[in-house]
């Protein structure tokens, strides 16, 4: 059967990795080329890259350093971020993305994830959404979750796998570097309305949240997760070899 | 050197880099006469099978391609490549494939209880049934990155290595000096590029 996977994030700006806590408080980590050949040879199951930089000369440097990883690191590799147009897909997927990972982009044109599914196919296309509680619904963040759409948040991910979305990546902005473990109670939620697999992020502190992760909901697929990785807090390895002690299934 | 057919299917990037890593020589081709030139073939593919496979025949690489076949050299199809070997395809409707291999390709979902999804993504177990050259650097039970929502069935004779998802995935296929994968070898880590060797070490004419 399909194992689970863990996936580390590498959020990239100006040529450089970084990952805030709770989005504030952005810190510099290291190389994204060097840290994706150590998270590849660690086992890490597919590779993450985030374009976070606004300007044109940032996305150069981006697509370069993405054609860099292409060529010498063989595990599927998602890429995200200023995802707004088929042009972009196009952009990163000849750069030699896997998948791609589109979020505000379908804010501006709730059309986009049809679109890309139609002609890449909708294994190709990766919803990724922001979400946090207010009152008692989940809403749908934007702006590195800094602004609140007022949109529903269960709704609105369930209309993007009807689009066509292949995966999805829910981020609970509630448990994002808090370190204290996934957010259960809003994947069980999301479990419950899609059918599409499904990789949870924000809130890994440690090994045993993975396992919490996979035990709690068979239908989440993947863990994914950053500054844990980044600072060496977690190693990956140990990692799969922990969750494969456990019963996890885990390709090592 | 290996031939990589450019039909207008897909992202070939990370297929040639991964040869290229390898340190083979490749060509990424529209032309016949690079078919003839290569030591072997790849027939990649992602996309709908009915699409893809009117787009090689669009190509007029069918004919050279059978060809090369019939000469004895070594071809691979990988993902929806290696569907298109086979004899039929039931995706949207009913299509006819390259007949290269006796079999047909089927919908997952028809198959497998609906709690399994599809497509069949993500990181599988590769179980040997029968040793091969393709599969010599391999002791079986490692993992490999698969991505489809098709399968071939009917084809056991020709299935070298399968994955477990409720129904058993031909993973590996292979009919004289016809192999295909319907996983990524170019996405499976070191695993799938050692599969990759293999193929470039295959020449023309090895025995079953």
């Amino acid at each position: 059967m399909i194992t689970k996977r863990i996936i580390p994030c590498l959020d990239v700006k100006n040529g450089r990795v970084v990952k805030g806590v709770n989005f504030e408080g952005v810190q510099d980590v290291a190389d994204p080329v060097e840290l994706a050949r150590r998270y590849n040879e660690a086992g890490a199951d597919e590779l993450v890259f985030y374009d976070i930089t606004a300007s044109v000369e940032g996305r150069g440097i981006f697509t370069d350093i993405l054609k860099k990883v292409a060529s010498e690191i063989f595990i599927p590799l998602t890429v995200g971020g200023g995802i707004n147009t088929l042009e972009d897909f196009d952009r990163v997927l000849k750069c030699g993305a896997d998948k791609v990972s589109v979020n505000s982009g379908v804010l501006k044109n709730p059309d986009l994830i049809r679109q890309a599914a139609q002609r890449y196919g909708d294994q190709c296309v990766v919803f990724s959404t922001d979400v946090k509680r207010v009152g008692g619904q989940w809403h749908i963040f934007t702006r590195g979750g800094s602004q609140d759409t007022g949109i529903e948040a269960l709704s609105w991910i369930e209309q993007g796998v009807k689009n066509g979305a292949g995966e999805l990546v829910i981020n609970s902005i509630d448990t994002d570097g808090v370190k204290g473990g996934f957010d259960l109670a809003l994947l069980d939620a999301v479990a419950e309305r899609v059918d599409v697999p499904i990789i949870a992020s924000g809130g890994a502190g440690k090994m045993e949240d993975f396992k919490a992760l996979f035990e709690a909901n068979p239908k989440v697929d993947a863990g994914l997760a950053a500054s844990i990785f980044h600072r060496g807090e977690v190693d990956i390895r140990a990692l799969k070899e922990y969750l494969r002690g456990e019963g996890i299934e885990m390709r090592i | 050197m290996i031939a990589i057919i450019d039909y207008g299917v897909g992202n070939l990037f990370s297929l040639s880099s991964s040869l290229a890593h390898l340190g083979l020589e490749t060509v990424v081709t529209k032309n016949a006469e690079d078919l003839n030139c290569a030591d072997q073939i790849i027939l990649p593919g992602v996309g709908a099978f009915a699409d893809a496979a009117q787009k090689l025949r669009q190509s007029a690489l069918v004919e050279p391609l059978y060809e090369q076949v019939r000469s004895g050299k070594p071809l691979l199809g990988i993902c929806l490549g290696m569907q298109m070997l086979f004899e039929k395809s039931y995706e949207y409707g009913e299509h006819e494939g390259l007949g290269l291999i006796p079999g047909v390709v089927a919908p997952l979902k028809e198959d497998i209880p609906a709690s399994l999804k599809v497509p069949h993504i993500g990181w599988n177990r590769l179980d040997i049934c029968k040793k091969d050259p393709l599969l010599r650097y391999l002791s079986g039970g490692e993992y490999v990155y698969y991505v489809h929502s098709y399968y071939a069935k009917n084809c056991a004779p020709s299935v070298l290595a399968q994955s477990e998802y409720h129904v058993a995935v031909p993973g590996v296929v292979r009919n004289k000096n016809v192999w295909g994968c319907q996983f990524h070898p170019e996405k499976s880590g070191p695993v799938g590029l050692s599969i990759l060797k293999a193929f470039s070490e295959l020449a023309g004419g090895e025995k079953e």
